[in-house]
């Protein structure tokens, strides 16, 4: 899910997006108003995942924006000139109001996508969001079969909902797109999931390896790939993106800890995109509040949201490349990832002004990659599951239930 | 499996923007833009009108009569140039074919 438009997709073709737009001089080349926007609308939900993108520090329901709040939020986004709106969480369907809410997306002319576990969904609730103009439904799925997807979620029968709303999915005539979060515990199933997702006839298929932030990175020693892993990854996705031309489009994220060089995590920071978290915070990234020493502003606050993007210290922070210290500031490719992600930089360095370690240059990368490659070869494998107590450590019969 | 979106265009085709596929007129930044999952293309003049034509009953023959007569151009020149625009957009899942009524 970090990855929402479209950087560190292997198959992303040439002229998507934003790099068209730019190249007519449009707006966004001057950190104009992003064309997508995620609006996270609560951290509730059913599953506890171990590397779950919410922070480690979840909004509470009570704190949630009101339907009226988020009816509002829609209609400025619209106004300013974002063109597609994803519904995410925590779990979106946990929200009573997301028919209403969707409908208004479509009322106000916002493409809407709903990122999903699905396990809340009945086949009426999509069929009403159906009709009131949901344009997309993505669907998580946490490997190919029952014991690894439903362990990975910490809970039971999730595989066997997430299945059956996904062929909802497709009888409504909804695109789908399969969303697999790939680790070292489920990636040899990724042939397997490929092929789930061309049996479930999505359209979409994200192979996404954890990211590392968050819950992510307090089990990044449950979670981190082998290079072999990564290796064999990158094997099976290309020759699988060959081979199902027209049928399944398959975009890959890496791993960016065995990378030479690092992502250009959300497209730059405050460059192309931002979040809207559940009590409605905007942020440059999903992660952004794990960086302490940054006030981010929220929509109940007297600013606009336009205002906000353009003119908040947070957003302006990092943006651009005038912030950056050596060895980013003569790097020939600063422009092109922007001295990668700023949330890894802080969480591993304690700066989120340092070069993301990711990339080769910075003076840590060797220190990570070794880290990686030791975590890899353990056989530490219990899970921390994400949940609003901090988190539930796995046991022995016990799988987060 | 899937066929409907995996479409091979030619001059018998009806093709017709997929439901998770919008062309939109962007007021903001003045172009014309085709939504999609996780996806804003731009699509050029030419394109955009092309689409706007792509409307499930019409078929790419039609399009290209209308097109060879309004620009006065010769025909097979604008049939190849259509079909592979279309084919290229279908590839990509922004465009299926009107289906058969079954019910």
């Amino acid at each position: 899910m970090s990855d929402l438009v479209t950087d560190g997709k292997a198959t992303t073709a040439p002229q998507d997006g934003l790099s068209v737009l730019e190249s007519r001089r449009s707006t966004a080349e001057t950190f104009g108003i992003p064309l997508a926007v995620l609006a996270e609308l609560t951290h509730r939900c059913p599953l506890q995942c171990p590397y779950c993108s919410n922070p480690l520090e979840l909004d509470r329901g009570g704190s949630e924006l009101t339907t009226g709040e988020w009816k509002k939020v829609l209609a400025e986004l619209a106004e300013i000139g974002v063109l597609q709106i994803h519904f995410s969480g925590g779990e979106p369907t946990a929200r009573k109001d997301l028919v209403e809410l969707v409908q208004h997306a479509s009322d106000v002319g916002l493409y809407s996508n709903l990122i999903t576990s699905a396990v809340l969904l009945t086949r009426e609730k999509l069929a009403a969001l159906a009709d009131a103009g949901l344009c997309h439904v993505q669907i998580s799925f946490q490997g190919n079969e029952p014991d690894v997807a439903d362990r990975v979620a910490g809970l039971k029968k999730a595989h066997e909902k997430k299945l059956e709303v996904a062929k909802w999915t497709r009888e409504l005539d909804l695109p789908l797109t399969v969303n697999a979060v790939m680790h070292r515990q489920n990636l040899h199933q990724l042939s397997d999931i490929i092929q789930m997702a061309v049996d479930l006839e999505a359209d979409r298929l994200e192979v996404a390896n954890v990211q590392y932030y968050g819950w992510a990175l307090k089990n990044r020693a449950a979670l981190m790939p082998t290079m072999a892993q990564i290796e064999e990854t990158s094997r099976i996705v290309e020759e699988a993106a060959v081979r199902l031309k027209g049928i399944l489009t398959i975009d890959y994220v890496v791993p960016d800890y065995y990378a030479l060089r690092p992502k250009k995590c959300m497209g730059g920071w405050g460059r192309q995109f931002f979040n809207i978290s559940p009590a409605g915070k905007i942020l440059p990234c999903h992660a952004a509040e794990s960086i302490t020493g940054l006030e981010f502003l929220s929509v109940r606050s007297n600013h606009s949201i336009a205002w906000i993007w353009q003119n908040s210290e947070a957003f302006n922070r990092y943006r651009g490349t005038g912030w950056m210290p050596e060895p980013c500031q003569s790097c020939e490719f600063k422009e092109i990832d922007f001295g990668g992600c700023r949330c890894q930089a802080f969480a591993l360095t304690g700066d989120a002004g340092n070069t993301d370690p990711a990339c080769t240059l910075s003076p840590m990368h060797e220190q990570i990659f070794k880290q990686a490659e030791r975590e890899a070869a353990s056989d530490h494998n219990r899970f921390l599951y994400r949940n609003f107590a901090g988190g539930t450590l796995e046991t022995e019969g016990e799988h987060g239930a | 499996m899937a066929l409907s979106r995996n479409i091979s265009v030619s001059e018998t085709s009806r093709p017709k923007l997929p439901r998770h596929a919008k062309l939109k007129f962007d007021e903001t930044r003045q172009v014309w833009v085709i939504l999609a999952p996780e996806r804003v293309l731009a699509p050029d003049e030419i394109a955009v009108e092309v689409l706007h034509l792509c409307d499930g009953v019409r078929s790419v023959s039609d399009m290209v009569d209308q097109l060879a007569a309004k620009y006065a151009a010769p025909r097979e020149a604008i049939a190849t140039d259509v079909v592979a625009m279309l084919q290229d957009l279908a590839d990509k899942g922004f465009l299926t074919e009107a289906r058969e009524k079954t019910s």
